[in-house]
């Protein structure tokens, strides 16, 4: 594959981490509207953003690696087309929160759980169907000159993740305590 | 009226012989095609060039709203307090 293989280093753990940040955003949005927790709401809003951050990172290094790997930028592929409307539905949902108004939480959890719904179909995709991207063996099977980097790849990765959710809710929070401050200062 | 009667005769008698000679070669692979050699190091300084500016300018923003976000919180807590 030569030197383009390099993005796989970067292609991979993005993906990991827009699932991740789906994942947490599923979980949050269903702990929201079953419990009406204002910290599950603020954790869902933060990983939506994430998954769209990391997301967006994944769609566009995915092409520049196909543009050498395959000889095109874009394939109407399974895992492709489930990736970028997953990435879709979570613009979806920040643009909801965004414009939504009133109420606008209760139907972007329901569409953050939709994303997040979405996430173990894109994984298997590329096993159960006979798609052009690489399957998930790829990872179990890599030589251990690429594997102790892509590791440490991911490690990182997610270490900045972590950082950036945190960070994030940090945010969601003390703008929440603002709109709070807002209503108290009318009153 | 004969004349393009013998025209057209002339040229279906070339071409048939025209198709006749390719048949007799047979197949000829292309071997001296030009194939597409496309650099990987563009591709390569794009794709870690994007992710690096895609996650600055995210860091940047997230920092930005935050200060933003929270001097208002200040300055709206410091106006309840007076009243």
């Amino acid at each position: 594959m030569g030197v383009v293989q390099k993005i796989f280093y970067y292609h991979v753990p993005s993906a990991m981490m827009t699932f991740m940040a789906a994942f947490v955003c599923g979980v949050a949005s269903a702990v929201f509207l079953f419990r009406r927790s204002q910290l599950a709401d603020q954790i869902a809003v933060s990983a939506a953003e994430l998954a769209v951050v990391f997301g967006i990172i994944v769609l566009v290094t995915g092409p520049l690696w196909a543009r050498k790997a395959w000889g095109v930028w874009w394939l109407w592929d399974v895992r492709l087309t489930m990736t970028l409307i997953m990435w879709m539905i979570f613009v979806s949902y920040l643009l909801l929160r965004r414009f939504g108004g009133p109420g606008s939480d209760v139907l972007a959890a329901a569409v953050g759980l939709f994303g997040t719904a979405l996430v173990p179909f894109v994984y298997v995709s590329v096993n159960f169907w006979r798609t052009q991207h690489p399957t998930t063996d790829v990872v179990r099977t890599l030589p251990p000159e690429m594997a102790a980097p892509f590791r440490w790849a991911i490690f990182s990765f997610l270490l900045f993740f972590v950082a950036l959710l945190i960070t994030r809710i940090r945010l969601e929070s003390s703008r929440m305590a603002l709109e709070e401050a807002h209503v108290a200062l009318e009153d | 009226m004969k004349s393009t009667a013998v025209v057209i005769g002339a040229v279906l008698a070339l071409a048939g012989s025209v198709v006749s000679a390719q048949g007799t070669q047979g197949f000829v692979p292309a071997t001296d095609i030009a194939k597409e050699s496309l650099p990987a190091t563009p591709l390569v300084y794009g794709a870690y060039g994007f992710v690096w500016v895609a996650l600055t300018v995210y860091v940047f923003l997230l920092w930005r709203r935050i200060g933003k976000v929270e001097r208002e919180l200040v300055d709206v807590t410091a106006r309840i307090a007076k009243r």
